[in-house]
């Protein structure tokens, strides 16, 4: 766990002409927003950086501003191959939340929750983090104990958790069928009141706003195509747009990654499969909470569109198309049906697929390599959103320093080999 | 009660002789059988609808399909209702209930259009800017933002009252969409005899032919021509015609699902038929024949009500017999509109311009309008509509032949109607969502089919293919070509006549008028109409540096309305290739995925719901149980007898007593629910040698051994007793929940790694019945049960199994105990269980016996510190953490796991190990799941040692035991430790112990002790 502080880097934009505010979108109203700066600019790639970060996710985003703004390390790039956010950072069901089990786990995500806490601010981009809780639960016998058990190891951790029982969850969230009759009746649930939901979106941009704001470049439309070193040590990265020199790359291309490995001859112990979300036609506020089930499989919440958005399982399979099965939406909207009867009139107006990539005990990894100054950030599966500023945080700690922190230590690539894994499996059923 | 004031005579879907009554938003209205819920509005002049989303602006019926961006509502009440759906889509029925939405209080005074005065202040992506401060205040704006968002409201009453059925088919050729390309290839497909189906997301075939009736195929009105080929297939036993069914998905490998509306539109609804059907159907062949969405034109105003789409005006005039304005203005950039013009005149209306932006205009059509005394304004747009709840005015300028710049003068002029066409887009979606490409058609302006990557076809005008006639060849060519690929022979038929006007296509590239006023001023021009997103939103997405398509979309929101962009995509994309200097096809189109309309989840989920959601598992002696009063919990699937109460007794009081029951007389447990796999082969030793941790190829036929099995990664994943009946067929038991991931994870092993195994599994944990007999007496109960084994301690000793017979049944008799106590598990066929049950409750009955449920089952277990996998358990543990190391094979070459327990981390001593806590106070039991501390003083994050797996007050010593996972636990043994308690409560104090609270000797399981 992080007792101290946190350096949350600078914060803010340092150019005042970009600043955002409820002034800056009157006085652009006044000129009929013609005036507004570019969020960022349309870098093309340098000969070469002092590092450089493959993947514009959320993750490799919020890498190079920590980079940048905490480690003072501003002349890197953010190599993406199609558009900043375009991947299952744009693609995820927003779920913010760390009440996890294992001490590794809560220490990361907790991490994050509390950069969370505070985002806006820092990037000066309306992130749209609303801690509208996040309620899980529980339908059996066993899931009450597990959950009893979630409960101790977070309230102990210093992390919130309150357990309700079904009439207080009926209180809590008012359209929730708590009929005792159903298959799976609601038997209990625990809620952590700090978690909730973003605008994902926003998040990607608003991180590359606020690094190119400092100086660093996002390049977008530009795939690398190989990992270039001399001997143990990196030297640069192939890409459509040439080759570019740098000493130090983090890799953080979430369902890519082994791919990408494997361009460096490294063989990451990951599967990639697909994961399917979907929303319905917006409607007026009725859920004012995220709820998660691993007994009936799936989670739901509503938008501040109003689209209810609901997530389930992985698909068995691996892959690397973004799209899924059609049984999954199905049991997943059974699921919602049971849980919240009046989807049943409801419509299902967008479904997608995104790939994710998962370790074996379903924990990230973020790690050196056996090359020098060659760095991964990956296996965030179905659940890394909530991490995004955590993660970003700590890997930049991690390349700037050439070690691991605290927080980053438990996950090195090192405990596939020694068998130190944090396995959230058990521990976490729907892992979201 | 208003009357049908712009009703015409005809309409080729309507039936006068059927006539029908509906409200909106509380007035009584008429409409015909055929008509839908927005015809109906158009016959009696409504033509405010709805309110937009953002600017809550007013909006009327810009359509008549499913691309419908504004005319939505909420249809029926109670727990009938549902939001969101398109007037234009809704079949009227009578006593239909249609209320308007995102409005308050009413339709007309809507305080949300505040919003449009504020518009100047909340440009696309306003709300990324701001509410950031003070920080703690978002909740608060998001509060407000939430209301004023989302549209219709949930039915009132949630549970649905309606049914919903799922059914699967497989066909050879499916054609989706039934206009005239799709009726021709449902027909020449049908000739050859192979399964065919024909979907329409309409009530009737047709498509456009039932609009248009200026066309002759064979000499015949095209709606006759309709007719005659839907009698035809509708007389052929292989075709299989699906009115009102939507084609949503495309999956892979042609796996199609289609929406069925099946009573929407009736009244009543019968109570035989479910309400949706969802289809999935494997096709060999696919056809989309799915046609094309006209586009508006982007020019301020050009969301009023009364700013339709021509076409749409031709259809409410030719299908539906509803005239939607009496003075119209057109504009156009092509010359499909010109025929929408000639059927409003004819229908009565006046049409005061045509106004197309086109500087030379040729043609028949023009032509045919010119003769008719239309006047034509050409290189003129329409830049500006004006009007308060309606349009009332327009104006018209001249502008360059490029479109880009107002020349002159503009005029104005007044009028009920503008009737706009931007050009045809065709329907790609279906051929996208199969992963097809699309290519750009310069002439056409726009995206059509490119090369597919299923076994699919697009013909007609979802092909780009516009001209009826070119459809209907299409549709034979596609048609015979799909029926030979499937193997079939069909001889082509010839292509029928079409006798029509020549339209030309082609419009001329015009994304969004050009405007007097400077940028970003003037009125809104609207391109997502829903949404509010305007063509100023899109180029402010793009100065802002938002340029991928993806990031415009998702910037300003458009195309994300529940329209899915069908009217507002193509112009979303000109004015953004503008914007950025570079041509369409370079700046791309994003993916089309399912659905292609909004799609019920009702349906989606069927009959998964209820009772039905998950199997309920029950073993054969439930009825049993639940007569005796049993209180049952869920394991998995199956539903367990979890204790039996008496009368007055508490669940603490019933549990006790099954517990000294099975130590003093004898126990009786429903062990049914246990996994059970046959395992046979000639390789069937070596297999599971290598699956469970110790060795079973050195177990002899007749005997039992007990099992654990690893993951690859070295952790406990199940456990049970296998039992070797012949020397290559063993049985093997499982935990219940654990026992079809087992199978599955073993099935894995033989197929993907071990194929040269010759081994053969199956599941028979349904065809066995088992009751645990457990207890002292359980020797005596089953001799006066009249087994047929002997049952003494040489003939039949702990850890082996004997078939006979008990009380005449055909019986494995398992020789294994769970409690520690003498036991048998009895087996026979599943059908016997009840028999079984019975026979030996009456045999015990002189010797006390008792049915236990799991409950005591457990408290049983633990007083012997037997584990049970996924409480004590939880993927990571391993056997030394269990300490079982006794069960890890030291001689056996390797085993799943083996490696994986070389690791470094194995010998760490912070591992959590399990171990056995007696409380301070013997009547504290600790809550399963609390944490051990050394110290409960500290501040968080509290250093932890690990859980309590299970805790239990225990009848037979009379203190409280528990298990747990301690780091390094087996070193604490001795120590004291504290839990803490999450309700604030003192912490419990315990001390570390063995996990063997009870007869550590193994004494009992002879039954000697009790003697
Ligand atoms: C349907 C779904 C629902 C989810 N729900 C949740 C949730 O509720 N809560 C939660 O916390 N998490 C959730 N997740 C997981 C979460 O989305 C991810 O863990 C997280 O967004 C990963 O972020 P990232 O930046 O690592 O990856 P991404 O956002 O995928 O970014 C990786 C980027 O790398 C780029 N890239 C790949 N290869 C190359 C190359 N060769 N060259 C250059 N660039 C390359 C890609 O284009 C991509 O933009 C969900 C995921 C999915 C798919």
């Amino acid at each position: 766990m992080v007792a101290s502080e946190i350096d949350r880097g600078l914060g803010g934009l340092k150019d005042k002409k970009k600043r955002y505010s409820a002034f800056a979108l009157a006085r652009n109203a006044a000129s009929y927003h013609q005036n507004w700066q570019r969020a960022w600019r349309n870098a093309s790639p340098k000969a070469s950086y002092d590092a450089v970060i493959i993947g514009g996710g959320g993750h490799g985003l919020a890498t190079a501003y920590y980079l940048a703004s905490v480690h003072g390390v501003t002349n890197i790039a953010v190599i993406e191959k199609g558009w900043i956010g375009g991947g299952n950072t744009g693609r995820n069901t927003t779920i913010i939340r760390s009440n996890y089990l294992w001490d590794e786990s809560a220490s990361i995500y907790e991490h994050a929750l509390k950069l969370w806490e505070g985002l806006a601010q820092d990037l000066n981009f309306n992130i749209m983090f609303s801690q509208r809780g996040v309620l899980t639960i529980a339908h059996s016998e066993h899931e009450l104990k597990e959950m009893s058990r979630r409960v101790h190891a977070i309230r102990l951790n210093g992390i919130d958790s309150d357990v309700m029982n079904p009439a207080e969850i009926k209180k809590f969230v008012p359209c929730i069928n708590i009929d005792q009759s159903i298959r799976y009746p609601v038997m209990g649930g625990f809620v952590q009141q700090r978690g909730g939901t973003a605008r994902h979106d926003a998040v990607a941009w608003g991180y590359a706003r606020a690094a190119d704001d400092m100086g660093v470049d996002i390049i977008q439309n530009c795939e690398v195509t190989g990992l270039r070193r001399k001997g143990r040590k990196i030297i640069g990265i192939d890409t459509n747009m040439g080759f570019i020199k740098t000493k130090k790359v983090g890799c953080v291309v979430a369902g890519h990654s082994s791919v990408m490995a494997e361009m460096a001859g490294i063989h990451l112990p990951l599967a990639s499969r697909p994961l399917q979300a979907l929303v319905s036609e917006p409607i007026k506020p009725i859920l004012d909470t995220v709820i998660m089930s691993n007994a009936v499989h799936m989670y739901i919440s509503q938008s501040d569109k109003g689209e209810m958005v609901l997530g389930a399982g992985v698909d068995k399979y691996n892959s690397y198309a973004q799209r899924g099965s059609f049984p999954v939406p199905e049991h997943m909207i059974a699921a919602a049906v049971e849980l919240f009867p009046f989807m049943s009139r409801l419509r299902m107006l967008r479904h997608w697929g995104g790939i994710v990539d998962t370790c074996p005990d379903a924990s990230p990894i973020l790690s050196k390599t056996d090359i020098d100054g060659l760095y991964f950030n990956c296996g965030w599966g179905t659940g890394g959103f909530k991490a995004t500023p955590g993660s970003g945080h700590v890997f930049a700690d991690l390349i700037a320093n050439d070690r691991p922190n605290n927080i980053a230590a438990p996950y090195a690539l090192s405990r596939f080999e020694t068998g130190f894994l944090i396995d959230e499996h058990g521990a976490a059923g729907v892992a979201h | 009660m208003s009357s049908q004031r712009y009703r015409l005579s005809g309409g080729t879907t309507i039936r006068t002789d059927t006539p029908l009554s509906f409200t909106f938003d509380g007035k009584s209205y008429h409409g015909y059988k055929g008509d839908t819920l927005a015809s109906a509005l158009i016959a009696a002049g409504v033509h405010l609808i709805g309110r937009s989303f953002k600017y809550h602006r007013p909006r009327g019926i810009m359509s008549a399909g499913s691309e419908e961006p504004n005319a939505l509502v909420r249809v029926g009440t109670g727990a009938y209702a549902e939001p969101n759906l398109k007037a234009t889509q809704v079949e009227l029925y009578d006593g239909l209930i249609a209320t308007s939405q995102n409005r308050f209080p009413s339709l007309k005074y809507d305080v949300g259009s505040i919003n449009s005065v504020m518009s100047q202040f909340l440009p696309a992506g306003f709300y990324y800017k701001t509410f950031m401060w003070p920080a703690s205040f978002w909740m608060t704006y998001e509060h407000f933002i939430r209301n004023a968002a989302g549209l219709g409201k949930v039915a009132s009453d949630p549970i649905d009252p309606e049914r919903y059925e799922k059914t699967h088919r497989h066909c050879e050729i499916l054609i989706a969409g039934g206009g005239g390309a799709g009726l021709m290839a449902a027909y020449q497909a049908a000739l050859s005899g192979q399964r065919v189906m024909l979907v329409d997301e309409q009530a009737e075939f047709g498509g456009w032919l039932l609009s248009d009736d200026a066309v002759k195929i064979d000499n015949m009105p095209a709606y006759d021509w309709v007719r005659e080929m839907q009698s035809l297939l509708s007389n052929m036993d292989n075709v299989t015609l699906l009115p009102r069914t939507t084609m949503f998905g495309y999956g892979d490998h042609n796996y199609i699902t289609l929406a069925e509306r099946v009573t929407d539109h009736l009244s009543p609804r019968p109570s035989h038929l479910p309400r949706m059907r969802l289809w999935k159907v494997r096709v060999a062949q696919v056809i989309l024949a799915t046609g094309c969405i006209e586009r508006p034109l982007v020019f301020g105003g050009n969301d009023l009500p009364g700013v339709m789409l021509a076409s749409a005006v031709q259809s409410y005039i030719t299908q539906y017999g509803a005239l939607p304005g009496s003075r119209a203005i057109i504009v156009t950039n092509n010359d499909t509109a010109y025929q929408a013009a000639l059927a409003f005149q004819n229908a009565g209306g006046f049409v005061r311009a045509i106004v197309d932006t086109r500087t030379t205009v040729k043609g028949a059509w023009v032509k045919a309008a010119k003769d008719a005394g239309i006047d034509i304004l050409s290189g003129h747009g329409l830049t500006g509509a004006y009007g308060i709840h309606h349009v009332g005015r327009v104006e018209i300028s001249p502008i360059t032949a490029d479109g880009r710049e107002i020349t002159g003068e503009a005029v104005h002029m007044d009028c009920d109607l503008v009737m706009m066409s931007g050009g045809l887009t065709p329907t790609v979606h279906l051929h996208s969502q199969a992963r097809g490409k699309l290519v750009w058609d310069e002439k056409h302006l726009c995206f059509k089919p490119g090369a597919t990557h299923e076994a699919e076809q697009s013909i007609g005008a979802c092909n780009g293919s516009f001209a009826l006639s070119s459809g209907l060849a299409e549709a034979i060519r596609a048609a015979t070509k799909a029926v030979k690929s499937t193997g079939g022979t069909c001889t082509a038929l010839s292509v029928p006549d079409v006798t029509a006007l020549r339209i030309n296509y082609a419009p001329m590239a015009y994304w969004k008028a050009p405007s007097q006023a400077g940028a970003g001023q003037g009125p809104k021009a609207f391109v997502d109409f829903q949404n509010d997103v305007t063509s100023a939103d899109i180029q402010l997405a793009v100065r802002e540096g938002y340029q991928s398509v993806e990031h415009v979309k998702r910037y300003t929101t458009t195309g994300m309305a529940t329209d899915q962009g069908k009217t507002s995509n193509m112009n979303a994309l000109g004015i953004l290739a503008d914007a950025l200097g570079h041509e369409i096809p370079d700046v791309g189109t994003t993916t089309f995925r399912m659905p292609y309309t909004p799609t019920s989840m009702g349906m989606i989920a069927g009959r998964d719901i209820g009772g039905l959601f998950d199997a309920v598992r029950l073993t054969r002696m439930d009825s049993w149980h639940r007569a005796a009063g049993a209180k049952f919990e869920h394991v998995g699937q199956w539903m367990r007898a979890w204790y039996y109460r008496h009368d007055g007794e508490t669940m603490e009081q019933a549990v006790t007593r099954e517990v000294l029951a099975a130590r003093t007389t004898a126990g009786l447990l429903d062990a049914s629910t246990l996994g059970k796999i046959d395992v046979r082969g000639k390789d069937a030793a070596t297999f599971l040698d290598r699956i469970y941790t110790n060795k079973f190829s050195s177990l002899a036929v007749g005997k039992c051994r007990y099992g654990l099995m690893l993951k690859d990664d070295g952790m406990v994943m199940d456990d049970g007793v296998t039992t070797r009946l012949a020397d290559e067929h063993y049985h093997m038991t499982t935990t219940t929940g654990g026992a079809a991931g087992v199978l599955d994870w073993m099935e894995e092993w033989l197929q993907t790694e071990w194929p040269e195994l010759d081994v053969f599994l199956t599941s028979v944990t349904e065809q066995w019945s088992v009751a645990t007999l457990s207890g002292p007496h359980a020797r005596a109960i089953l001799e006066a049960a009249d087994i047929s084994v002997d049952l003494s301690d040489t003939a039949f000793p702990f850890m082996s199994m004997k078939q006979g017979y008990v009380s005449g049944l055909p019986a494995r008799i398992f020789r294994i105990s769970f409690t520690g106590e003498l036991s048998y598990e009895i087996n026979v066929p599943a059908r016997y269980g009840v028999a079984l049950w019975t026979a030996l409750m009456k045999a015990g009955e002189a010797f006390g016996i008792t049915p236990y449920g799991t409950e005591a089952m457990h408290v049983l277990r633990a007083e012997k510190g037997f584990i049970i996998v996924g409480q004590e358990t939880d993927g990571t543990v391993t056997p030394l953490d269990l300490g079982m190391n006794w069960i890890v094979s030291k001689k056996k070459p390797d085993f799943i796991g083996k490696r994986a327990l070389e690791r470094t981390s194995m010998a760490d001593p912070k591992r959590k190990q399990l171990v056995g806590l007696r409380t301070d106070n013997p009547d504290d039991v600790i809550p399963e799941g609390a944490h051990a501390v050394l110290d409960p003083n500290q501040p968080p994050p509290i250093d932890m040692l690990g859980h309590v797996t299970s805790s239990y007050a225990s009848p037979n010593l009379g203190y409280s035991i528990a298990m747990a996972l301690l780091k390094g636990g087996h070193k604490l043994i001795g120590e004291t430790v504290w839990i803490p308690m999450l309700d604030g409560q003192k912490p419990i104090k315990a001390v570390v112990t063995d996990t063997v609270f009870y007869d550590a000797q193994g004494d009992r399981l002879n039954g000697t002790s009790s003697s």
